[in-house]
């Protein structure tokens, strides 16, 4: 059999090489994702899984604004598809995902990928292929590396801003409090205890806990909180573990103050979780913080609810959504501003141009040097089932900070970014 | 034909192979390639010891760490830092694999399977105590097409090159130690421990020294994962990746090499086809079950698969080279009960 193989081998390899095209880089002209009608965005959510409960209608709450954009002409006469690719929360699933956009779709860019595991996973692959990395939802400090990744933007405020944002308002509401804080072991967790560390100053939380995604439950942690004799509960956790906080603690019988990241704080999806008779009572006077338009009776909360009736089924309006069309709509006003012929470099050269203003309470902070989208917070308080904001607004920058007044941006032009 | 020269071969073609596809279809190659290489691994312990081990995901997490580890410590050229990452991954997956063994070698059947299986459960909590990086994992460094290469050819394929080599160096000694006289012995071992033991084959440290000599290919592929996805995180190692591992190993047929590079495309491949698949069900199905329709035709197809070739595709390339006067496949074997 020697001779035949070899042969055949050496044919084979032969044609492999021949192929090499196939594979070769370079060579295109056309910007990936974009033709003269339609603009080719994608992005990676946990659709299934663990964080699917907390976190699988943001996507479809985006892709229904993009669907109410398209149905008003699009942007610069191009409409958007929007590829949603579930990675169940699970970076390795990440990696393939992302992939199979930037290499099989072809996209334009990538937008609101979400999770800070997930999206690490990807970081280096995106900045190294030059694709633009626009509106991470996760607030680790991360994404906010102007030198090292240069296309990458985050969109939430960071986790250090909350949790000093939280931190402060605990201590004014009630300065001599026992602050604690329960956070996740990751950048999550970390960030929100450096925060409130600022505040009250490094090593002086009086009783520190994490947990794991994986964990099945917190009674050890709020035994242990308990036992310290905490009385203001700041926590870095996701929506399914702020619910599981809650009702772990109102089991022991136990009823702290409960400050929570934004992350984790969203009303009705936590009222899912906690059962809608029971929330109201067990999240009464929850202080949290959050930087975007969803004040019950708004504008942008008309304008977002009369968009999830006809274009995403009437599914639940939660803070979710409002975030997912934010999402979009900021992705729409930096389509905008990248001009009739839009490339990677115009796209994120309009967003590092300041220029763009989104839709939130509190102004946005992108520029060359700085690739945080929000440096201020408000803070909320649920009140008899209704989360909203009560007026006091934090500004975190350099370790301190500072109180400041809100300046919510107007609704304009139905809610389509236009030149 | 010699099992070096061979591998060299078969080495060559897959990476001239590699031209043939675009830069997805790579890392989908590459990432095959580093299954490959666990589960040549897991079907050699299984298929000529009889020893079950449902935990081969972590000994590829540990290939992988200790990939990640040392190749970012290092401060040099890449091939350096590529060769302490190779070297760190065998022997951290080896170590593993020692201690692991010492214990195969008095347990059997299904109290290995339970071993091993909480191994692979223990990971999440392990990486969160050990200094492993928790949910987030370790990142590896990402090794970028060299120069002369770059304007040849993308980061996929030499990604998928790296994780060929790797597979070759792990699996080639394999084959040279399952064909050699350390074979005979896992072969006396799997027939009657008493018998083997009467002609002078000590079954303790010839159990041991498979599970070891299986740990170490897993490990390679853990570090060949590493390269093409630049992170180790415990969520990839988990016990669904593990009993994939496991389907792909008696997919190929248990034993066979051959079968087990079949059993790792099969189970890279096949998830992937069936969620695109899935995704063409009628309005959001897919959604409603949660993830579970592709799992659920994942199971279907292979149960029909090993209802139709019970030997796995192991049989099927046995089948087509009959008429060869050499066997080099190993003859038929089956699990101990």
């Amino acid at each position: 059999m020697r001779t035949p193989t070899s042969k055949a081998a050496a044919a084979l390899a032969a044609a492999a090489l021949a192929l090499a095209a196939c594979s070769t880089p370079g060579g295109d002209e056309s910007v990936p994702g974009v033709t003269d009608d339609t603009v080719t965005i994608g992005t990676h959510q946990p659709l299934t899984g663990p964080a699917a409960a907390g976190y699988s209608t943001i996507s479809a709450a985006t892709a229904a604004y993009f669907a109410y954009v398209n149905a008003n002409g699009g942007i610069n006469g191009r409409e958007i598809e929007y590829l949603v690719k579930d990675d169940a929360y699970d970076p390795a699933a990440t990696q393939t995902a992302v992939r199979e956009l930037v290499t099989e779709e072809e996209v334009f860019a990538i937008v609101n990928g979400l999770g800070t595991p997930t999206h690490s996973a990807v970081l280096d692959y995106l900045d190294q292929q030059g694709v633009p990395d626009l509106f991470v939802s996760s607030g680790s400090l991360t994404w906010n590396q102007p030198d090292v990744y240069d296309n990458t933007f985050a969109f939430n405020a960071d986790y250090v801003t909350e949790g000093a944002a939280l931190a402060q308002y605990a201590v004014e509401q009630d300065p001599g409090a026992v602050v604690c804080v329960l956070g996740q072991d990751d950048d999550y967790g970390e960030g929100v205890i450096e925060g409130v560390e600022t505040v009250v100053g490094s090593n002086e939380i009086a009783e520190v806990q994490t947990y794991s995604v994986s964990s099945e439950d917190l009674t050890a942690q709020l035994g242990a909180m308990m036992a310290a004799g905490c009385e203001v509960n700041v926590l870095g956790t996701i929506n399914g573990f702020t619910a599981m906080a809650v009702g772990t603690a109102a089991q022991m019988e136990w009823f702290p103050r409960w400050y929570v990241s934004s992350s984790g704080a969203d009303y009705p999806t936590l009222a899912g979780y906690l059962g809608e008779d029971l929330a109201p009572v067990l999240l009464q006077g929850m202080v949290s913080v959050n930087y975007l338009p969803f004040s019950p009776g708004g504008e942008w909360v008309s304008l977002f609810e009369e968009i999830n009736a006809e274009y995403n089924d009437g599914a639940p309006f939660t803070g979710n959504t409002v975030f997912g069309m934010s999402v979009g709509y900021l992705f729409c006003e930096a389509l905008a501003a990248a001009g009739d012929d839009p490339t990677r470099e115009s796209l994120v050269a309009a967003v590092e141009s300041g220029d763009l203003v989104g839709n939130g309470i509190v102004p946005l902070s992108y520029s060359g040097d700085d690739h945080a989208a929000y440096r201020a917070v408000g803070v909320t308080v649920v009140n008899e089932g209704v989360q909203d904001y009560v007026g006091a607004t934090y500004e975190v920058s350099a370790g301190r900070v500072t109180a400041i007044e809100p300046s919510p941006v107007p609704l304009e032009n139905e809610g389509i970014p236009g030149e | 034909m010699s099992t070096p020269l061979r591998a060299l071969l078969l080495t060559v073609l897959a990476i001239g192979g590699t031209f043939g596809l675009d830069p997805f279809r790579n890392y989908q190659l590459a990432t095959a390639a580093a299954c490959f290489a666990a589960v040549a691994g897991l079907t050699v312990l299984v298929g000529l010891t009889g020893q079950l081990s449902l935990g081969h995901a972590v000994l590829m997490a540990a290939g992988g760490y200790g990939f990640a580890s040392a190749a970012s410590a290092v401060d040099g050229p890449w091939p350096v830092a590529l060769l302490a990452g190779l070297v760190a991954a065998a022997a951290a997956s080896g170590a593993l694999g020692l201690l692991l063994g010492a214990a195969a070698a008095r347990l059997r059947g299904p109290y290995l399977a339970g071993l091993t299986l909480a191994l692979v459960i223990a990971l999440p909590a392990a990486a969160n105590t050990l200094p492993l990086g928790g949910d987030q994992g370790v990142r590896a460094p990402f090794l970028p097409v060299p120069e002369p290469l770059a304007a040849l050819i993308a980061v996929e394929q030499w990604h998928a090159w790296l994780a060929i080599a790797t597979a070759a160096v792990a699996v080639t000694p394999l084959v040279m130690l399952r064909n050699g006289r350390a074979g005979l012995r896992m072969r006396a071992v799997l027939d009657d421990e008493t018998a083997s033991r009467l002609s002078g084959v000590d079954p303790g440290p010839v159990k041991a020294g498979a599970f070891a000599a299986s740990a170490v290919p897993a490990g390679l592929g853990g570090a060949a994962l590493a390269i093409a996805t630049q992170q180790v995180t415990p969520g990839g190692y988990g016990l669904g990746f593990s009993l994939l591992l496991v389907v792909a190993a008696v997919a190929g047929g248990l034993g066979s090499i051959g079968g087990a590079a079949i059993g790792a495309v099969l189970v890279t491949v096949l998830p992937w086809g069936l969620d695109e698949l899935a995704a063409l069900a009628p309005d959001g199905l897919g959604r409603r079950l949660d993830g579970n329709l592709a799992v659920l035709l994942f199971g279907a197809g292979l149960i029909a698969l090993t209802t139709a070739w019970p030997g796995g595709a192991a049989r099927l390339l046995d089948r087509l080279r009959a008429a060869r006067p050499l066997r080099l496949a190993t003859p038929s074997t089956t699990t101990e009960r």
